[in-house]
C-alpha cells in the first residue's frame, strides 16, 4: 500500500532553510509571504488494510521518521 | 604505576574523528579502543565511552537518527545506566540526543553555514566528571566544525535543564544559533555529556590550544577511578 509521510518543522520553530528559500524567491520576483522546508517520504507498506498501513506509518514516524521535539508529521494513505 | 583505563571510542560508518579522539585519550594516559558499531558489547573492562565526530550513516534523515539504532548503542545505554561516563562529541552529541540519552536536539545552524573555527566556550558547571578539572566561569578555546550544531529545546525544557544545572557549557561568542548559546549538555545523572566543540582537536598548544585536554583528562580521571573501583 502506498503511503506518503510529510514531515514539517513544527510551528513556531525557526526554519532557516525556509527563510533562505523565501528570501531567494522574493529576490526572483515572487511574492511569497512565508516558506517552510520539510521532508517527504514515500513508502510501500505491506498491510492488508489502509487503516493498518496508517497505524504502521504512525509508529514509523514516532520511532524514526520524525523528531517530535522539532517536527510534526502528516500521513496520507492511498485510497483512504 | 598509574592505571591506563580502557576507553571505548565508537566507530560508525562515516565517523571521522575516532582516531583523533583515540590518539588524544592515549596521550592523556588512557588505553583507547576503537569499537565498531556492529558490536553487541563493549570491550571487557571498558571504563568510559566516547562517541566521536563525523557523519554517521551519512547523516541521512537527521544527524544521529540512524546511528541511534546501532547494536553497540544498547551496550552504551546499559553502561550509562550503570553510571559509566559517556562523552559525545559533535556527531556523537547528535546521536546521544536522538537516542534520548541527552535532552534536546541539534538543528541546522541558524545562518545555514558550516562553522569551522576556534570558539571560546565558558564552563558553566564544574560538577560533572568532564569539567571537574575546570574552574567555574573559565573560558576554553576549542574548535568547532559543524553544519548542524544549533542545540534546541523549547522554553519549558530549557528552563528545566537550566534549573537542574544540566547546561554545562556555553559559547562565549556567537557561534551557531544554539538556544541560550548552549555548547554542551549533560543528563540528569551528570555522567553523560554531549558537546559540539572538539576537545580532541585541542590537546596540544602547538596546534592552537590545549584547552580540550582539560575536558578529556576529566573523562580519563573518571575512567581510572572506575577501573580502580572494579579491581
Amino acid at each position: 500500500m502506498r503511503v506518503t509521510v510529510l514531515v514539517r518543522p513544527k510551528q513556531g520553530i525557526l526554519d532557516p532553510q525556509g527563510e533562505a528559500v523565501q528570501g531567494l524567491l522574493r529576490k526572483l520576483g515572487f511574492s511569497v509571504g512565508g516558506a517552510r522546508v520539510g521532508r517527504l517520504v514515500d513508502l510501500e507498506v505491506d498491510a492488508p488494510t489502509a487503516q493498518e498501513a496508517r497505524s504502521q506509518a504512525e509508529r514509523m514516524c514516532q520511532e524514526l521518521l520524525a523528531n517530535p521535539l522539532i517536527e510534526s508529521f502528516e500521513i496520507e494513505v492511498e485510497g483512504e | 604505576m598509574s592505571v591506563r583505563p580502557r576507553i571505548a571510542v565508537l566507530v560508525f560508518p562515516g565517523s571521522n574523528d575516532d582516531r583523533d579522539a583515540a590518539w588524544a585519550l592515549g596521550a592523556l594516559g588512557a588505553d583507547a579502543h576503537l569499537v565498531w558499531h556492529a558490536e553487541q558489547a563493549l570491550p571487557r573492562g571498558t571504563s568510559a565511552v566516547v562517541l566521536p565526530g563525523g557523519f554517521s550513516y551519512g547523516d541521512y534523515l537527521r544527524c544521529g537518527a540512524i546511528a541511534r539504532f546501532a547494536p553497540v548503542l544498547d551496550a552504551v545505554r546499559e553502561f550509562a545506566a550503570a553510571g559509566g561516563a559517556v562523552l559525545g562529541i559533535c556527531n556523537g552529541f547528535q546521536i546521544l540526543c536522538e537516542a534520548g540519552l541527552l535532552p534536546g536536539v541539534l538543528r541546522r545552524n541558524r545562518d545555514l553555514e558550516f562553522v569551522c573555527r576556534d570558539v571560546r566556550i565558558e564552563v558553566v558547571r564544574t560538577d560533572t566528571v568532564f569539567t571537574a578539572r575546570c574552574e567555574e566561569g573559565q573560558q576554553l578555546t576549542i574548535p568547532v566544525k559543524h553544519g548542524e550544531g544549533a542545540w534546541y529545546a523549547d522554553d519549558e525544557l530549557y528552563s528545566e535543564l537550566d534549573a537542574a544545572g544540566q547546561l554545562v557549557l556555553r559559547y562565549a561568542e556567537d557561534c551557531n544559533g544554539s538556544v541560550g548559546d548552549v555548547a554542551g549538555v549533560c543528563n540528569e545523572a551528570r555522567n553523560v555529556l554531549g558537546l559540539m566543540p572538539h576537545p580532541e582537536h585541542a590537546v596540544d598548544p602547538l596546534l592552537g590550544s590545549g584547552d580540550g585536554a582539560l575536558l578529556l583528562a576529566g573523562l580519563v580521571d573518571a575512567a581510572r577511578e572506575r577501573t580502580l573501583a572494579a579491581v
